[in-house]
This record gives structure tokens, sequence and C-alpha cells, in this order.
């Protein structure tokens, strides 16, 4: 395919893997930060024609995974109610809350549909006057202008009967708390394309100084992704820590101006929880009171929820780069895509999903 | 009373009951006059067998006309989909294709078809009859004879317009021996196509996918095509045709079957461009998306040249392609050699294919 084959090719691949490895003279911990690199990564198994020093550790970028329990079991609780339509991108529908997921409430006679957009969602509360439409808002800053801009267009269509539930969460708070863990072995970043086709680069200066890392705004495919390796790599031997962007065909240092205006008059920043990790402050987007009729949370009375999370899950782990799938006891043995324990293992982006799929035989090199 | 005050009596006053041409409703299933009538107006005239003809309550068949010895085989299927008529094909094709294929896979020759209808109160009977007639020109194609069916009518609400139930039988000569446990160590790995046309054709035209596409669905009888190849390559040892699930789902079942390892080159296997951009938008992997007219077909080295050959002579298998082979170990996975030279597992899929969010 067009725009896609030439960024996949075999030779160019090699060209620059043979460039990491001329480069390269010690272990370097390098972090991707979007699961949709650590599942490229994977799939197209570029871990295993990289050079050995490199370790790649796999971020928090995996929208279905740091969405909170607490979040979760909100959708399961609004989606159950008898005038509810609730739609969500559907890798969410297989996340595992605390007494089930979206699919076993859809089972139970739940209206649960899947969007691809949630403007998607804004067309079928207009379509059925008489239910409530919720749409599932989740993700990074990616999806941010876009169920921002469902919820403008709603307000314009004068729709009584739409709201979103809110799990926006930021990437740069994210960052630094991975870096500023006292457990951190993190001394360069991949950061995330997509999040940055939206927010530019502007945000990473402040990061790469105070914590004297590299960062390199990195795609998607092969050679974007070894790109970024090798950009950083060279930053590393040579000791800079400079911001640099190796996806410059579709990332600019500013990003996308209008999109950050909608995300500015919609959304304002809180603290929020991610799943496995924590509170992070001022790591959330929330609503602006202004738009207190179209926030789920307000409009259903879902406020006391119990969660419970499974106490052998190690996503929180994971979502740092402090450890890998194959170390957690249940992987591959009680948790798999079947049966998860944690978001990582059901999501296309989460981490364990991706090893489980991909790499789960060491002998796979035999 | 005079003649002029009598009443003048213009007819019969008691209303004739409606007779519902346009329509399927619940009498059509009451097993009286209306289903006769479905019968007779819809289905014998296109499916008409000697056996439907006969109007028992079974059909007679004697099961190798001219085969000689060998082994009886049955397959059967439910077939279920939405839209019921698609780019490429209907639920009438579909229906028919599906267990034709299924039956072939033994190495079979198809010979008989059962049918049963589950239709929906409130159904076309135009709409009906046009997949009727589609099952009728698949079951020519295929050279089955459609031997027994039934009808049932459910209330609104209580089925998806309507689902067909095939069975079939097919006669499988002697000497023939395929199984999905049959494939050995360095087996060579053929598809007869590419991969993914009739799920992308199926979403497509469900209007879900916010973007048309020109894709049409593969579905075709494929027994013929098989026939050929088994006649090219005596010793095929495994035919199993790539249905839900995908090419990575239906080759695990044969690498666990076969306690097998399968290794495929991701750059050998033929996806139609379209295919290709429909799943990279959607997050989908064309591995993993169905095919109704495709066969994986594994064979010994010393017969691939020759069922390749054979392929490429049959109209649904002129893409065609030796994708991979077959060794001892690791038991029970298939790898993919990927296009820039990484090898990693191809897993079963779990559970329903999800879009991805961004």
């Amino acid at each position: 395919m067009r725009y896609l084959d030439e960024y996949r090719d075999a030779a160019l691949v090699k060209n620059i893997v043979d460039r990491i490895d001329r480069t390269i003279t010690q272990p370097w911990v390098i972090m991707e930060i979007c699961g949709g690199q650590t599942h490229s990564i994977m799939q197209n198994g570029l871990d295993q024609i990289l050079p050995a020093e490199i370790e790649l550790v796999h971020g928090p970028g995996c929208p279905v995974c740091v969405t909170s329990l607490e979040l979760v079991d909100k959708a399961l609780a609004i989606a159950s109610k008898p005038d509810v339509i609730f739609c969500s991108f559907g890798d969410m529908l297989r996340v595992p809350g605390s007494t089930g997921d979206l699919f076993s409430i859809r089972a139970k006679g739940g209206q649960v549909r899947v969007v691809y957009s949630p403007l998607d969602a804004v067309k079928i509360a207009k379509q059925n006057p008489d239910k409530q439409v919720v749409f599932f808002a989740i993700g990074f800053e990616t999806t941010a202008p876009a169920n921002a801009m469902s919820v403008l267009q709603a307000k314009a269509l004068g729709l009584t009967n739409y709201s979103i539930l809110v799990s926006q969460v930021k990437v740069p708070p994210a960052m630094h708390a991975i870096l500023g863990s006292p457990t951190n072995r993190v001394q360069g970043f991949l950061a995330a394309g997509h999040v940055c086709s939206v927010m530019g680069y502007w945000e990473y200066y402040e990061i790469a100084e105070k914590y004297k890392v590299p960062i390199t705004v990195t795609g998607f495919e092969p050679v974007d992704l070894l790109n970024g390796v090798l950009m950083t790599v060279q930053q590393l031997e040579a000791g800079k820590h400079e911001v640099q962007n190796a996806y410059s065909r579709v990332v600019s240092k500013e990003g996308n101006l209008p999109s950050q205006k909608i995300l500015k008059d919609v959304f304002q920043v809180c603290d929020r929880n991610w799943r496995g990790i924590g509170m992070i402050p001022q790591s959330g987007l929330c609503l602006q009171p202004e738009f207190d009729a179209f926030n789920a949370e307000v409009r259903f009375n879902v406020g006391e929820i119990q969660t419970r999370e499974s106490e052998i899950c190690i996503a929180g782990q994971i979502l740092q780069g402090i450890k890998k799938p194959p170390q957690c006891p249940a992987f591959g043995t009680f948790c798999n895509p079947e049966n998860p324990l944690g978001a990582t293992m059901v999501s296309s982006e989460g981490a364990c999903s991706a090893y489980y799929r991909y790499a789960r035989n060491e002998s796979v090199n035999a | 009373m005079n003649e002029e005050t009598l009443p003048v009596i213009q007819g019969s006053v008691c209303p004739v009951p409606l007779k519902h041409h346009d329509t399927i409703v619940m009498g059509h299933g009451s097993g009286g006059r209306m289903t006769q009538e479905l019968i007779q107006e819809i289905f014998q005239p296109h499916l008409a067998s000697p056996q439907l003809l006969a109007g028992n309550d079974f059909a007679e068949m004697i099961p190798a006309p001219s085969h000689g010895n060998g082994r009886l085989a049955v397959s059967t299927d439910s077939h279920i989909v939405s839209p019921l008529v698609f780019p490429g094909g209907d639920i009438g094709r579909l229906s028919v294709c599906g267990t034709v294929n299924d039956v072939a896979m033994s190495g079979a020759t198809p010979l008989y078809l059962t049918a049963c209808f589950i239709l929906e109160e409130g159904l076309s009977t135009s709409l009906l009859e046009s997949i009727v007639i589609s099952m009728s020109e698949a079951a020519k194609e295929a050279g089955v004879q459609i031997v027994a069916g039934d009808t049932k009518v459910v209330e609104k609400g209580k089925a998806d317009g309507l689902f067909i139930n095939t069975t079939g039988m097919g006669w499988i000569p002697e000497g023939v021996e395929i199984s999905g446990a049959g494939a050995q160590p360095g087996d060579i790995v053929l598809i007869s196509g590419t991969m993914g046309d009739h799920g992308i054709a199926v979403l497509s035209a469900r209007g879900e996918l916010g973007f048309e596409t020109e894709i049409q669905s593969d579905v075709a009888p494929l027994n013929h095509l098989i026939r050929s190849v088994i006649d090219a390559a005596p010793h095929t040892h495994v035919l199993r045709d790539p249905t839900r699930g995908g090419l990575a789902t239906t080759l695990n079942e044969i690498a666990c079957q076969s306690n097998m390892c399968i290794t495929i080159e991701e750059s050998l296997i033929p996806v139609q461009p379209a295919v290709n951009a429909a799943c990279e938008m959607l997050g989908f992997d064309p591995f993993y998306v169905a095919n109704e007219g495709k066969v994986i077909v594994i064979v010994p080295e010393a017969e691939a040249e020759a069922a390749l050959t054979a392929m490429h002579l049959n109209p649904y298998g002129k893409n065609a392609a030796v994708i991979g082979n077959v060794s001892a170990t690791p038991v029970s996975r298939v790898l993919l050699k990927t296009k820039i030279g990484g090898t990693r597992i191809m897993d079963v899929l779990a559970g329903e294919m999800l879009p991805r969010i961004c």
C-alpha cells in the first residue's frame, strides 16, 4: 500500500539496523511510550533484529490499559441501565471491571454498541431521542479532540440525551512520573507520534532538560521506529538530551492548533487515577463545568463504586517499564486474552497482549 | 316485504383471507395450505430434485452411484449473516458453498444437501425467492442436489430475517486420506487466493466501515478446484478452508491437530490492496478475517508444484501461492516470518475481533 510499504521496506530496515549497530557501544534502556508502537515492534519482530545492547521497555501509552478500574465499573453501571445506549471503542468491551466487562453487560441485555468515532455516538443520540446515549471518552491527547468535538456537536444540535464518561489522560505527566520514580530505568524515550500530531512536541523540552533524557518523536512503521531508535542511540552515545523529531511527515513542533483550541474550550486539566499506576497529579482532562449537562458522571448517579482489582496482576509495573510481561507469574497461565486479569492483556495496544500474541514461545528463533 | 325492499345480494359476504404473497407471516410455518403454497411457489421451482418432488418426509439416495468403495462424509453448518445480501453473494450462496466446501475438505465429492430455513415473520417473499435462486445456482455450479428441506417461521424479532442450515453428504473415494492431523515435516503450505475478502465485504455492506469499498465476497464452491488438486497431488495431506478466524486461526487448528510447526512468510500471502487498506484503517489483521472461497492445501514437497499448477488452472485459484512449510518443532505453533525479516508467533483469534482505538 502506498505511503505504508515504503516504511516497511526490508532493505531500508536493514540499512538502519546496520547504522544502529555501528553507533552503539554500550547497553541502553529505551522506552516507547505508545502501545501502538509496542505492538508494531512485536508484530514486525523488530525486537529480534535490534542489537542486544538495546532494551526496549514498554510505556503506559495504552488508553484502554490505564483507564481506572473505578471508571470501568462506572461504565458497567451506566451501561446496565435500561434506558441507556452505551457507546464505546471496541477495545474497551473486553476490559475487566470488578465484576465483569461490557460484553457481559451486553449479554445480559444492556445496549452496548461499538463505534469508530464519538461523532457516530452523537448520531445515535439524534436517532434515539427517547434513550440516553453515553460515549466512553477514553484515550490520550489523540482521541481527546474528537471526543471534545462530539460534545460541541451535541450542544449545537440541542441534544439533551448525549453525555460522555471521561477518562482522558495526558502523556507528559506520565513521563514525569516514570522518570521521577526511584525505580526508573528509562534512559531515552520514543515519544508517541500520534499524540504529537495533535500536541506537537513543545511540551517535551522541559522534560528532556529536567531529567537529562533524549526524546525522539517516533512513528509506528518499522522504518519509523528504527529511525527513532537510531536517533535516540546517537544522542545517548554522544551524551546529549535533546528533543528530536523522527516523524516529521506527520508531526510539527507546535502540533495541530485548532485541535488544541478545542481541547482548551471543552476540557480542563485534573488529577487522574491510572490503572495499575495510581494517581498522577494534573495528568487528566475532564469537562469544564459549563458542559456539566454532557457529563455522564453528573447525569447518572454512579458515585459510590466499590472496586476490586486482581491481586496477582502486575500491569502497573509493566506500564512503568519496571517489569516485562513474561516476568509476571500469571502471564500465559491464569492470565490470557480469553481470561485477562488486567487490561494490558486485553487491548490491542497492551504490552501483555503483544507478548502473548507474538512472542509467547521462547524458542521462536530456533 | 316486496321485491323492491329485498336486499340485493352482490356476492359472498364472508371476507376471503388475504393471500400474503409479499411477506412471510406465521401461517407460512403452520404446515397447512400456506406452507404448501410457499413450498410450491418459492422452493420447488428452483430446488426441485427427484427426492423433493417425491413429496415424502424423507429422501432416498444411493450413497455412491458410481464411486465404488469409499466412505461417506457428512457436514452440517448453520448460516447467519447480516446483511442477507452482500457484494459478491448472499446467504443462499453462502449456505450452499459453506457446506459443500466443508464436505469437499475431506477429499469427498459432495453429492447431496439438505436445507432448513428459519424465516422471520415479515421477511419479503421476493427476497426469499432471490436467495433460493442463488442457492439453486450455487448447487448447480457445485453439482450437488438438494434432497430434503424444512421451513419454520418465527415471530418478528426472534430471528434476523432468515437463517439457513444446510447438511451436506459426499463420497470419499478409496485411498484418499485427508485430515487436519495429516501435516508432516517438510510439507509445503499453499493457499488458493487472497485473504480477507469475505469478512471485509460483509463489514462494508453493513455500512459500519464509514467508507465505501468495492470488495466482493469470495464465496464460492471449491469442490471442483479441490478435486483437481487431489488428482494432481494424490498425497495431499491437509485441506481446510480458512473461514471464521481467518488464515491464522485455521493454521493454528492444523498445527495443533498435527502436532507440527507451520511457518509462513508474510510477503508470500496474497491480500488485495483494498482489503489491506480497509484493515489498516480499522486496526484489523487480514490474516484473521473470514474467507468463504479459499482453501489451505498442505502437500508433500514433491507434489507442491503440481498442486499449485492445478489451482492456477481453476478460476477460484488463479491467485494461489505457496506460503510456507511444515516442520517438527516447535510443536503446535504457527510462526510468521515478517516482511522485514523478523519471526513471530501467529496466534489464534481470542473472541471477537475488535477495532483499535487510535
